[in-house]
């Protein structure tokens, strides 16, 4: 596990095991939030923040954890520190940009239920990750959902233009698209190590 | 008073409407990331169903005793930490039972935390009503999950890798659509069924239409 070079981290988790498209994690907001392009890109982004809070938390109450032998107590911790950074962003976005509050409505407070959140912070402990590799892990995470959501919205959007029979509407043509990029994804996988 | 009469009435169509008319996974596409994930074999989806139920129906039960003592305010933490709780309980319980299994589910079954049905049900349901009510409609809820992951399971392992159950089907000549047991396969069977309830629906309000548009014409007459 430490021979991971931290681009080959980076790319494995942005590209080739795709938390969205490989993994499945953050279906939700995907399916929910890609309507259209211009909320889809900061819903990412705020997603990614959460990532990089919550990955960096994890990995120190992994140590505490540890040390003090409750690591029961894992999940339950890890939920909380999620919940707070979700709270924490949700206040600086508020004040900072009242109008992308308002677009992302009620998908900002759920990102606490978002799994690929909970998703990475299980993995980088499963994967023993060192300081450095659990940033780059979470960077890579956050770059892979923000691509993946961008990438639906877009798609989105030009689908609402075509003619469909109108028995495929909606979720079932969102799905069919999230299966057609993730086949796509999968031409990926020669770059790295598949798990 | 009235809400006490209310309480006090339970019926079929508590247990059922989780079962069709509320199907978490078909009707109101929640938890969907452990739907597509897991449900590459019949044995996956089965014990990622009855992981999930189980945690349903002990949150719930638990919120709903609890929800006279619950601050309003902070309630959205509280029932997370008892799902935790209730989740770290199956966690440990399935890797006792099966390593085999506890390693095919991997990080999933912790994930079950996260799964936007059981945190719907405590906001929505468990948080109203009494617990024995509660307890029937998480029953049902939860069995509606099985069966989706099951029709998932079922599809995916029957056309991916030719067998049921681990028992091969189609003999040796079959071969298998290994791309149905990879990530893409989930999103496209998942897709196939949305459709076919979509089709299924409209077919029959279409049917309904016709047949008010007959009485209206055959009272006209």
């Amino acid at each position: 596990m430490q021979a991971e070079s931290l681009g080959f981290i980076f790319i494995n988790a942005a590209i080739v095991n795709n938390f969205v498209l490989a993994y499945f994690l953050g279906i939700c907001p995907v399916l929910g939030v890609s309507g259209k392009l211009n909320t889809a890109l900061p819903m990412g982004l705020a997603t990614m923040l959460v990532m990089l809070i919550s990955s960096l938390c994890a990995f120190a109450i992994n140590i505490i954890l540890s040390n003090f032998d409750i690591e029961f107590l894992r999940l339950i911790a890890f939920i909380a520190v999620i919940a707070s950074a979700v709270q924490l962003v949700e206040m600086s976005m508020k004040k900072f940009s009242p109008n992308l509050f308002r677009a992302l409505g009620i998908f900002l407070p759920l990102i606490t239920t978002n799994c690929a959140i909970l998703g990475l912070a299980l993995f980088q402990t499963a994967k023993e990750y060192d300081f450095l590799q659990s940033l780059f892990y979470s960077l890579g995470a956050g770059t892979g959902f923000t691509l993946a959501i961008v990438l639906m919205a877009g798609l989105r959007e030009k689908l609402d233009l075509v003619d469909v029979p109108s028995v495929s509407r909606g979720a079932a043509m969102s799905l069919m698209l999230a299966g057609i990029l993730s086949l796509s994804f999968m031409g990926f996988t020669g770059l790295g190590v598949t798990y | 008073m009235t809400s006490r009469n209310k309480d006090a009435q339970i019926t079929m169509d508590d247990f059922l409407v989780g079962i069709w008319r509320e199907n978490p996974v078909f009707v109101m596409l929640l938890g969907m990331c452990p739907v597509l994930a897991v449900t590459n074999s019949v044995v996956n989806s089965l014990a990622m169903g009855l992981a999930t139920t189980f945690v349903l129906l002990g949150s719930s039960t638990l919120v709903s005793l609890l929800r006279n003592f619950i601050p309003k305010e902070v309630r959205i933490a509280t029932y997370i930490i008892i799902i935790a709780t209730f989740v770290t309980v199956v966690d440990y319980v399935i890797q006792a039972i099966s390593l085999d299994l506890y390693n095919a589910l991997g990080a999933f079954i912790q994930l079950i935390v996260v799964n936007c049905i059981i945190l719907g049900r405590a906001e929505s349901y468990a948080s109203k009503n009494s617990m024995l009510k509660t307890f029937i409609n998480s029953l049902g809820m939860g069995l509606g999950f099985c069966i989706a992951l099951l029709c998932l399971g079922a599809v995916r392992e029957l056309l991916g890798a030719g067998s049921l159950l681990g028992h091969p089907i189609f003999g040796p000549g079959f071969e298998p659509w290994v791309i149905m047991i990879l990530p893409p396969g989930g999103f496209f069977v998942l897709g196939c069924w949305l459709l076919l309830f979509s089709w299924f629906k409209q077919s029959r309000e279409h049917k309904n239409q016709h047949k008010t548009t007959a009485e209206v014409a055959n009272h006209a007459g």
